[in-house]
């Protein structure tokens, strides 16, 4: 099954442009796909950008995306899957599937093609041919060509085709591209040339890679199918009736859903990881609630974890009706035995009260309520250090083995301003004559600090130090950040770690 | 920051019984507290600087297995309590417990051995007793941050000086604490202890700060 021109169909169906809009795909400056509007205007693939435009003025252009085109393609494949399983992507745009099972299910093999056109037409909304041939490169060259080619006789439909076709034969490298070019200009014209000739002469004069090239060009497959399962639907789902309303009742039934879902992984090996917790109200609501942990659950620790978030349900958020059903579903999951402990060191006497209170915290007030903090790299107190939710691994935000220039030495503030949350507590930094003291662009205080005037009074200055510049991300016009730093102490209160910015003072820590 | 405090405390020794009840404090201010170490069961109000908060809870996060957890400050310098020798691995924070205050720290003194408590002016009589009893039960210590009706001990901390800032030259480098406790019962009698909290440890053969110095007052 293939879909034409796939990489400019992916682009213009995620930039929103109408497909009858002659439209390129470019890498490198060089046209990599075109649609068919552009293919009219004389567009052909390896042109230029410059070129391409000056032929079809009109044309669209976009830039390659293989990520885009796997992404946009995901929907054909499934649409595929559901007509016939065991399906193989070759890659975005192009899908091999074994015709013989769905062939005879659907009776015939052009129903089975019809169905398939349909079915992705209508689901994805993408058009697509069909081919049919024995081997995957005779099915890829039947598929740009939508023929249908009768069982054993498939090195007759290569034989009339060109050597070039070869390249058609997936993701090939610069190899292909020469010795098609020299089999060309040896006079080998098309496959069924190539393929007559002896393989043992063509190994012994070509290689290796020409030896599979031979196979392919005879309508001998390199390789079997190898069929794409679907993922098994691990959700353990419960219906209650009548509705819970109580939450010693949700929690004899969060103890037979967790058993069941725990069998369930348990009889493919699997232990799990993330469990979201679903329910829905008598009245339609839908809640639901991740829950990461460190270690594999046990039956227990998912009937705790969802014991608990049917209780903070309950309790605290109150739905309007009780809940008519409950649903497990395993997010995450790793196979049973490869045990994550020695993230958190050794499991000590102590760790497993405590880690049980902290995921019982975070059952009230969600995933992220508990965390521990990581000191990474940075030139603020707040920036350095990162809160990580309970269960999710330590990696600070920044690096802390670069240089960082311009943060400051320990001892740090005791109280900073809460991380992320927005500018600090403005104060007035006044000089003896009572006017604003400012920072040169070369970094000197335009006078010595004589008085301070925050939201709590005024404090006469004792001491001071700096200013310290601190210039960050001065390359990105968004993002820069250009500082000074002050250290102060007051006669009335503790000393202050005072930041200049934009001519404004803010405090932006307390050593307390 | 490390602790530079280091006086031998009469009468209190390292016995193993003793650490059994106690959590253990910095060596400057055991001799604040009758049993040398914060005892398990009770609750120790704390009032005054942040940096007070951070030495008791660098030594009660020293050993592993040993947590500690802060409710409620989501203005706490972390990296200075990093500094402070505070293992930040063993120091759960719930920086935002919204209107689950009592039900979060409750749940918290269930597993963990040490819980700091920030906004105690949210919370009813009721919670307040409750709470208490809690922590008595379960061997864990509150540390209230602020008064606490009924506190076996109070540890109030107060500025005495900031150390390395000159006019325009210098950089902090140390701050020093008194601290003061008073309370019921063997906690009665008001002690005062002095904490010095130094930056950096300061190079070989140069002792920058001068040792602590331990004066009972009163």
């Amino acid at each position: 099954m293939w879909c034409p021109d796939w990489p400019v169909v992916a682009a213009a169906a995620v930039e929103g442009v109408p497909p009858q809009r002659p439209a390129a795909v470019l890498t490198a400056n060089r046209v990599l796909a075109c649609s068919a509007a552009a293919r009219a205007d004389g567009v052909r693939r390896g042109l230029r950008r410059r070129e391409a435009q000056s032929r079809c003025p009109t044309l669209v252009v976009f830039q390659d995306d293989p990520g885009r085109d796997a992404r946009v393609f995901e929907p054909v494949v499934c649409a595929v899957e559901a007509v016939a399983p065991g399906v193989q992507v070759v890659r975005p745009g192009l899908v091999l599937l074994a015709a013989r099972g769905p062939a005879g299910y659907h009776g015939g093999e052009p129903a089975v093609a019809e169905r398939i056109i349909d079915r992705v037409a209508a689901e994805a909304g993408v058009e697509c041919q069909v081919g049919l041939a024995d081997g995957a490169f005779a099915a890829t060259l039947a598929a740009h060509r939508a023929v249908i080619v009768p069982p054993g006789q498939s090195a007759g439909f290569l034989a009339p085709l060109a050597i070039t076709e070869l390249l058609r034969a997936g993701p090939v490298g610069r190899r292909w591209e020469e010795l098609a070019e020299l089999l060309r200009r040896l006079g080998l014209r098309s496959l069924g040339a190539f393929g007559a000739l002896p393989a043992r002469e063509v190994a012994s004069r070509f290689g290796s890679d020409a030896v599979l090239a031979h196979r392919l060009a005879r309508g001998e497959d390199e390789r079997p199918l190898a069929g794409r399962q679907p993922p098994a639907d691990l959700t353990v789902t419960q219906r209650f009736d009548p509705p819970v309303e109580r939450v010693d009742a949700a929690a004899f039934a969060a103890r037979e859903s967790a058993a069941s879902l725990h069998e369930l992984l348990d009889s493919r090996g699997l232990a799990c990881t993330r469990l979201e917790v679903r329910a829905e109200t008598g009245h339609g609501e839908q809640l639901s609630r991740t829950w990461r942990c460190a270690e594999p659950l046990t039956p227990s620790g998912i009937s705790d974890r969802v014991r608990w978030q049917l209780d903070a349900w309950i309790t605290t958020a109150g739905p309007s009706a009780g809940l008519v059903s409950l649903g497990l579903v395993p997010v995450e999951a790793v196979p049973a035995g490869t045990l994550q402990r020695s993230l958190w060191g050794e499991v000590g006497d102590g760790d497993e009260p405590a880690a049980r209170a902290l995921v019982r915290v975070q059952g009230l007030l969600g995933p992220g309520g508990v965390c521990t903090a990581v000191v990474g790299g940075g030139r603020d107190p707040q920036q350095r250090v990162r809160l990580v939710p309970w269960g999710d691994e330590r990696e600070p935000a920044w690096p802390p083995d670069r240089p960082w220039p311009g943060r400051l030495p320990p001892p740090s503030p005791a109280t900073v301003v809460v991380a992320g949350g927005g500018p600090g507590q403005a104060i007035e930094v006044l000089d003896q004559a009572d006017r604003p003291v400012g920072v040169t662009a070369r970094a000197v205080l335009t006078a010595p600090p004589h008085r301070v005037v925050s939201a709590t009074g005024q404090h006469p200055v004792l001491g001071w130090a700096g200013p310290w510049l601190v210039e960050e991300r001065w390359w990105d016009p968004g993002g820069g950040r250009r500082r000074a730093r002050l250290q102060i102490t007051v006669s009335d209160g503790p000393a202050m770690l005072l930041a200049c910015e934009n001519s404004r003072w803010t405090v932006e820590g307390v050593y307390d | 920051m490390s602790l530079l405090a280091t006086t031998p405390v009469p009468g209190a020794g390292p016995a193993s019984a003793l650490q059994t009840r106690t959590v253990p404090v910095p060596a400057a201010l055991a001799p604040l507290l009758p049993l040398g170490g914060l005892r398990r069961g009770s609750v120790v109000a704390v009032r005054g600087p942040t940096s007070l908060l951070f030495a008791l809870l660098s030594t009660a996060t020293s050993r592993p297995g040993s947590w500690a957890a802060v409710v409620g400050r989501p203005d706490l310098g972390l990296l200075a309590a990093a500094e402070a020798g505070v293992v930040l691995e063993r120091l759960a924070l719930v920086p935002e417990p919204g209107t689950g205050l009592a039900a979060v720290t409750a749940a918290l003194l269930d597993g963990i051995e040490l819980v700091a408590l920030a906004g105690v002016r949210q919370l009813s009589p009721a919670e307040i007793r409750r709470l208490t009893g809690r922590a008595r039960q379960r061997g864990a210590v509150l540390l209230p941050l602020g008064d606490w009706p009924g506190a076996d001990v109070c540890l109030e901390g107060e500025h005495v000086e900031w150390t390395g800032l000159g006019a325009g030259y210098g950089r902090l480098r140390s701050l020093r604490l008194t601290v003061r406790a008073s309370g019921r019962g063997a906690a009665a009698r008001a002690r005062t202890a002095e904490l010095v909290l130094v930056g950096e440890p300061s190079p070989p053969g140069q002792p920058a700060e001068a040792p602590t110095t331990l004066r009972p007052v009163g």
